[in-house]
């Protein structure tokens, strides 16, 4: 079957099998950020926005995104125009191996934008799907804090 | 100890120079390549825990539309080797194939298919038909060595290449004693005596990316394997083996790897992608589940801890036995060295006149230990700070203080260095760095130790703190070797070259900062590549927390002889000296203020007089394993009602001498404290009676997330290591070791009950509680 959506921000269409997972049509089609480490929804490195929530690509068939509007890391910024929470996240340290960075962008990048001014334990709340085994979260929690405070223009 | 730390460079929290790439998702990792024509490899693994293969039958499997290889151990060559990916020669036990007749853990493998699609690949593997024998398994270590016990390694090639204790025909994977002074005697002459036995069981290392190795062959018939290894240099070198052909047929390329904890120090993937590639003569991938990672991977080496101490009431320790039972699983993948260091990186602690160290590592039909992040501390420790605390207790000595009154100091030494290395005698050293004290006061002060005593302990929620302290080391000495080259470009960068395998940690950034440091320009100016068997030097790899200290160490050394070269060529230029010559802001300055810049300089060498390529190299050995210190605190609550534990706040305080980039040496800690919380709390793998692993998803594996953490602290305490790059030691490892004790000690605070056994589940505490209540009767 085929299915058109809107990947960061360009209008695609995709060739699938009826029960190919979002993550592999992905993965398939260059969007290579998106990553593959359990393909059974529990560890988030293969998280997207669709439809501006964070979900867990390898648990949702393409079909279900057939008219979404799917984001992926790569469409946040490029190495040479990073954007405040891809910047936050290299200046706090909260990249090791980087495997589980952009399920925990695209995760920060949705609770940023429903509310921009998120306490810690909101924040700590929107990233509890995200597995990181790197960091021990601690960085990763203060650069969504510090992203925030930038983009309310506090720093 | 301050020394010059005047640093430039080193000593910033600059961003990783991997670090746009990978918060842009760019293909950096081992799967995000395209490749035409590739096949999916998928592996057959026994369902059995213990078994001989009687019959294989292919057909079926081959038959299937779009399978191009089917291998199994009939099609490949039958050389013992061991998948753990250490220097030559390795202490492990030579007792692998790259496939057997014979089958020792429920996750073996048996064969292997290659074809063009991932679902094609995985029916194949249903269509090979197995005959096994079914043999009675050995689950239980402390059964490994009865005698009449199955022998679970029979086949005649397996060997240990070197004199260790090995008895395959016992199921003795390896072994170690260990005896300075007379510890019977000790004991007689302590005021309190202790004995108890304490048990660590499976863990699994869960790096965020699974095993992934694609293989294929280049254009001069050479196989080429890109594989997210902690030990490329150690993938090339075993691969050959196992597979027979010559070094110089294989490339291996290490691309970002997405996590490793020593999981990927071990190469068990490669030998069966290279061995897929050969037989199909198409590009092979094998990325193995999550499912797969559990049952078939590496984890850390479950032991049965018996610690025997004695402590005088004035608070020295008089007597320290340390006696290990440690389960290897069904290959002896680091079985001598993992057992080894749960003495000889705990023992030198504290001052003791007698300390007997007893280990054995024996075989069993469950999974395969491997190299994990502590390395056999994280095991002994649980035992040593535990009974610590109970000594400071017997002789109401603050547990602070007693530590501080024991532990190794500046200048001193522990006959254990030189007694214990890794699979043979360590070397003699002084400990010429400790910043232990420091940590503990400081920690102390973040946690609030002096309100220790006012804690609510009555009701049914309780609380308490506890505390532990902590060394590693910092490479092997006299085995590891690190190697780094560096060339000057024409715009005044530099091209770093180095053997040394970035797993995430940020070394690539490190060992940049290091030798921006020494060239005088910013870390922009360097283009790191690390680890590609073709291009870069040799290194052994990232384990045993060599990285900064010993890799470092040959890229300053690198980048000193490059320095003097670029030095030469500014002094000609300038009229003066090369000795006159500094080097700063990407300019080579002589006394007098006047300057040329390193573009210049690289293009009068390159391009106008008398051209060389400014470039040199260096190579490292260790000559001794500088330990890291630390001292971890926690408070915690406990639930009386449902046993349920919560981690309130932990501290940890590391000295880990110059951190070359702080941010990432606090990431480090980070990672490894709350790892170990994970030990503590949550992680367990569990068998059934077959052997076969019944908890291997996330789902069932509980691994910590953000809405689990406690309120964190990190502290670093500088110290200048004399030995070390710019003063650095490691810090990859050591606060492993921390959480496992140091909650259990603060559980002990809370509601008076020692937990001997890890994690500390509600069902434990429970047990415990009700346990006390009954003795109280
Ligand atoms: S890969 Fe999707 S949640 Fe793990
Ligand atoms: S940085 Fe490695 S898993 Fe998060």
């Amino acid at each position: 079957m085929e299915i058109s959506c809107i990947v960061n921000g360009e209008k695609k269409q995709f060739k699938i099998e009826p029960d190919e997972t979002l993550l592999n049509i992905l993965r398939r089609e260059g969007y290579l950020g998106v990553k593959r480490g359990c393909e059974e929804g529990n560890c988030g490195v293969c998280t997207v926005l669709m439809n501006g929530r964070p979900v867990n690509s390898c648990v949702v068939f393409g079909a279900k995104a057939d008219g979404a509007e799917i984001i992926t890391v790569e469409g946040l910024g490029t190495p040479e125009n990073l954007n405040t929470l891809q910047e936050a996240f290299l200046d706090e340290g909260a990249v090791q191996c980087g495997f589980c960075t952009p399920g925990f962008l695209l995760s920060a990048t949705a609770l940023l934008k429903e509310n921009p001014e998120p306490s810690r334990e909101e924040v700590i709340e929107a990233l509890d799907s995200n597995y990181c085994r790197c960091t021990g979260y601690v960085k990763p929690i203060n650069a969504v804090l510090a992203a925030a405070r930038k983009m309310r223009g506090e720093e | 100890m301050a020394a010059e730390t005047n640093f430039e460079v080193v000593g910033k929290n600059l961003r990783k120079v991997d670090g746009p790439g990978l918060v842009c998702g760019k293909p950096m990792f081992t799967d995000d390549i395209e490749m035409r024509g590739l096949l999916y490899g998928k592996i057959l693994y026994s369902p059995h825990a213990h078994a001989r293969i009687k019959k294989i039958d292919k057909t079926k499997a081959l038959a299937l539309p779009g399978v191009h290889a089917v291998i199994c151990h009939e099609d490949v060559p039958r050389i013992a080797h061991t998948t753990a990916g250490q220097g030559y020669p390795e202490p492990s036990a030579y007792d692998t194939f790259v496939f057997d007749k014979k089958v020792r853990f429920v996750g073996d493998r048996v064969a292997a298919v290659a074809a063009e699609t991932r679902e094609a690949a995985e029916e194949a593997v249903k269509l090979i038909e197995v005959e096994y024998e079914v043999l009675p398994p050995i689950l239980d270590e402390r059964k490994s060595m009865d005698p009449g016990a199955p022998v679970i390694h029979d086949e005649p090639e397996a060997e240990m290449i070197i004199p260790v204790p090995y008895d395959k025909e016992r199921n003795l994977a390896g072994g170690v004693n260990m005896n300075i002074g007379d510890v019977e005697k000790g004991l007689e002459e302590a005021d309190f005596k202790f004995d108890y036995e304490y048990i660590v069981p499976y863990y699994h290392h869960c790096p965020q990316e699974p095993h992934i190795c694609y293989a294929w062959l280049d254009d001069q018939d050479r196989v080429v394997i890109r594989t997210s290894t902690q030990v490329p240099f150690h993938v090339r070198r075993l691969v050959a083996r196992a597979l027979d052909i010559p070094v110089k047929k294989i490339h291996v390329i290490k691309p970002r790897v997405g996590g490793g904890f020593g999981c990927k120090q071990e190469v068990y993937l490669e030998q069966v992608v290279a061995a897929l590639a050969m037989a199909s003569r198409r590009p092979v991938k094998i990325e193995l589940t999550r499912r797969e990672e559990f049952i078939s991977g590496r984890t850390m080496h479950p032991e049965i801890i018996h610690l025997r101490t004695g402590v005088k009431k004035n608070g020295d320790l008089t007597a320290v036995h340390l006696d290990i039972l440690m389960n290897t699983g069904a290959y002896g993948s680091h079985a001598l060295t993992v057992v080894y260091n749960s003495g000889g990186k705990t023992l030198p602690l504290y001052r003791c006149p007698n300390i007997k160290f007893d280990g054995t590592s024996v075989y069993t039909n469950l999974p395969v230990g491997g190299a994990y992040r502590g390395y056999g501390a994280t095991e002994a420790y649980f035992a040593i700070e535990t009974q610590m605390d109970e000594m400071a207790e017997a002789i109401g000595m603050d547990p602070v203080e007693f530590r501080k009154r024991n532990h190794i100091k500046e200048g001193e030494t522990s006959p254990v260095f030189s007694a214990l290395g890794e699979g043979k005698a360590g070397v003699e050293q002084f400990v010429e760095s400790c910043g232990l004290d420091k940590c503990i006061d400081l920690g102390a002060e973040a946690i609030g130790w002096s309100r220790r005593k006012d804690l609510p302990r009555t009701g049914i929620k309780r609380r308490g703190i506890g505390m532990g302290t902590f060394m590693q080391g910092s490479s092997i000495p006299h085995v590891d070797m690190g190697a780094a080259y560096l060339k000057l470009n024409e715009d005044g960068s530099f091209n770093l070259l180095v053997g040394a395998t970035d797993l995430g940690t940020g070394s690539d950034t490190v060992l940049a900062q290091i030798a921006a440091e020494v060239l005088g320009v910013p870390l922009t100016s360097m283009i790191v590549r690390s680890s590609d068997t073709d291009i870069t030097p040799f290194d052994v790899g990232a384990y045993a927390s060599s990285t900064t200290y010993l890799s470092g160490m040959a890229v300053l050394r690198a980048a000193e002889k490059t320095a003097a070269q670029i030095k030469k060529v500014a002094g000609k230029l300038l009229a003066a000296e090369p000795e006159q010559v500094t080097l700063k802001d990407s300019r080579a300055f002589v006394p007098g203020g006047k300057s040329v810049s390193l573009h210049e300089i690289a293009m009068d060498s390159l391009y106008v007089d008398n051209q060389f390529q400014i470039q040199d190299g260096a190579s490292a050995i260790s000559f001794k394993s500088p330990p890291p210190f630390a001292a971890h605190f926690a408070e915690v609550e406990v639930d009386t009602e449902t046993g349920k534990v919560t981690l309130l706040k932990y501290v940890a305080a590391c000295d880990c001498g110059t951190a070359i980039n702080p941010a990432l040496a606090e990431g480090q800690v980070e990672g490894g404290v709350v790892n170990g919380i994970g030990f503590a709390l949550s992680e367990e793998m569990l068998f059934d009676s077959g052997g076969r692993t019944l908890n291997p998803s996330f789902h069932d594996y509980k691994i910590f997330t953000t809405v689990d953490l406690p309120e964190m602290r990190t502290i670093l305490v500088p110290t200048y290591e004399p030995t070390g790059p710019c003063g650095a030691k490691s810090v990859s490892e050591i606060n492993i070791n921390g959480p496992i004790p140091v909650i259990a000690n603060a559980i002990y605070d809370a509601v008076g009950i020692r937990l001997r056994r890890s994690p500390f589940t509600p069902e434990r505490v429970l047990e415990a509680l009700s346990e006390k209540e009954k003795m109280k009767q």
